[in-house]
């Protein structure tokens, strides 16, 4: 487990704004819902009247009035963005940063196997993704129960899990291209990340693109279509972490094999 | 069993020069260099040998296991000093020693302690802060603590102020004294020269030349250095000729009678004949009509 706690070492700073950064603007987020509650019957009418800008969003088919449609949309974006945005940030980078960042030498002239060193930094990844959303997860319920509102525990557990299993999702992507890049490698997973977002927003717009949600993660992490069916897309997640474990089976067979220059 | 046994050893870059067809051996306890310019191989050589890069073709062992089969078992016994030392940002040095050990699984605190001492190595320091020197200072403490079998070190004195490296070298011989193989790369020659019983030469990827340091600065050619007047043109077997201060030097491989009559028809104040020292080799190898297959 060496690498693994040297990986979190080096990654705590990162980590910890992430996580405090999301935790924050949720927080935030919910603490105004109160406010805005009054409020929401204009809203609601407002983007009513946004047609397929609406769609896009989901905000089609929630009530914004209600705390878990106002969760949905709004903490539903700024985590599930921010979500993958981390998770492929802090996924793309482990393997390739020791080649960019000229440490490769120092590891692998270790009595290490290159398999070990994928386990381990894969375990890496997965801690820092687990760890924060069980933070943000305890954070969101907290801030909920302090603004006097009942918890919708199962569709609120739901959309945490959709988030949880993008990120993992988007980490395994991206785990298996840092596996094949030597360098630039935070510009790539941040684009994934942003790209498998737009793919969602056209598929939501454009009914002939709604094969998209099979493609991007973002597809089963849709905020409307859980708390409407009251569960998650079980074909769009099976396709989702098959997606995830190719990316790092080819992890594991190019980091073996690879030249180390 | 030998420490190092290469057998036609070859890695291509594509269109890239790599290295070709080398062979080589090195005896368990030697100490032994690898002599080459920037560019000729030896990095090459020795990040197949460590498994960093996968050889195009032959075969090399270290200790008798296979470099591409049981390259984790070769790592155990294997001490590595890289030309440019990298280390992750913001870690302190004794954070840099102990994951060396850890990734080991082997406490080396006493050895790094003493090491540390010996070269002077501050370990409170974070690495960021650190100069060129003692970043090559922590590189070799981290070589060094497990106590390895074979010493690799590729251009390992670099940065090091010549107190140090007189330190650093006595470290070596220490090593050495006790049974530990040292791979020696570097293009100091007077490094080599110093230290090394046998060494290689590589040149464009291929090993041109391999034997003991003794026998490969005996040539039949000469350091002669004339002072006086004389005419040296049309004497075969001149190369490297300077001038300067009244006085004429070159490196002389033709005939010994040719040469006396031709010092003997001039004006001689002074005359030293010697042996050209292991740069001056290393150079008469590098020219391509100097290539000992």
């Amino acid at each position: 487990m060496t690498i693994v706690k040297h990986e979190l070492r080096q990654g705590k700073m990162a980590f910890f704004i992430w996580m405090a950064s999301i935790g924050f603007l949720m927080a935030v987020c919910i603490f105004l819902f109160p406010e805005m509650k009054g409020e929401m019957d204009g809203i609601s009418d407002m983007f009513a009247s946004m047609g397929s800008f609406t769609a896009a969003f989901g905000m089609d088919r929630l009530n914004f009035g209600t705390l878990i449609g106002f969760y949905a949309v709004e903490c539903g974006n700024i985590l599930g963005l921010g979500g993958a945005f981390y998770a492929a940030f802090c996924a793309v980078s482990i393997l390739s940063k020791e080649e960019k960042d000229r440490t490769a030498e120092f590891l692998l002239t270790h009595p290490v196997s290159r398999k070990r060193i994928v386990t381990e930094k894969l375990l890496a990844v997965l801690i820092q993704i687990t760890v924060m959303n069980l933070v943000i997860y305890a954070l969101s319920v907290g801030s909920i129960a302090g603004i006097g509102e009942e918890i919708p525990w199962k569709e609120l557990n739901l959309l945490h899990l959709a988030y949880y299993l993008l990120q993992i999702e988007l980490g395994g992507i991206c785990f298996g291209i840092s596996a094949f890049l030597r360098k630039g490698s935070v510009g790539a997973g941040l684009g994934i990340a942003t790209g498998m977002y737009f793919l969602n927003l056209i598929a939501n717009i454009a009914e002939v693109a709604d094969f998209l949600k099979y493609i991007t993660p973002f597809g089963y992490a849709e905020g409307a279509d859980i708390v409407t069916n009251g569960c998650l897309d079980g074909k769009m997640v099976a396709i989702g972490m098959t997606i995830a474990a190719v990316g790092i089976l080819l992890a594991y067979m190019q980091y073996c094999k690879k030249d180390i220059r | 069993m030998d420490a190092i046994n290469i057998k036609n050893l070859t890695k291509n870059y594509g269109k890239a020069r790599g290295i070709t067809d080398l062979n080589l051996t090195v005896h368990k306890g030697e100490f032994f260099g690898f002599i080459g310019p920037n560019g000729a191989g030896k990095s090459t050589t020795i990040r197949t040998l460590l498994g960093l890069i996968s050889p195009s073709g032959g075969s090399a062992q270290i200790f008798g296991k296979d470099i591409v089969k049981e390259k984790e078992a070769i790592l155990r016994q294997v001490g590595y000093l890289p030309s440019e030392a990298v280390f992750y940002p913001g870690m302190k040095v004794k954070d840099v020693l102990k994951l060396s050990a850890s990734l080991r699984k082997d406490d080396c605190a006493k050895e790094a302690k003493e090491l540390c001492e010996r070269l002077q190595l501050d370990t409170s320091r974070k690495v960021d802060e650190l100069s060129f020197g003692n970043r090559k200072k922590l590189a070799i403490v981290c070589a060094l603590q497990s106590m390895p079998d074979l010493l690799i070190l590729d251009e390992p004195t670099g940065g090091l102020d010549p107190l140090m490296q007189r330190e650093f070298f006595a470290i070596l011989r220490e090593r050495n004294q006790k049974g530990t193989t040292i791979f020696l790369s570097s293009h100091v020659l007077s490094e080599i020269q110093r230290n090394c019983t046998r060494a290689a030469i590589i040149r464009e990827g291929r090993l041109i030349a391999c034997d003991s340091v003794e026998a490969l600065s005996k040539t039949s050619a000469k350091r002669v250095t004339v002072h006086g007047s004389v005419a040296l043109d049309g004497l075969a077997g001149i190369r490297d000729r300077k001038e300067g201060d009244g006085a004429v030097s070159f490196l002389y491989s033709g005939e010994m009678d040719d040469l006396l009559r031709t010092l003997a028809s001039g004006h001689i104040t002074d005359l030293s004949v010697s042996e050209p020292d292991l740069e001056e080799i290393f150079l008469h190898y590098y020219e391509k009509d100097g290539v000992r297959e």
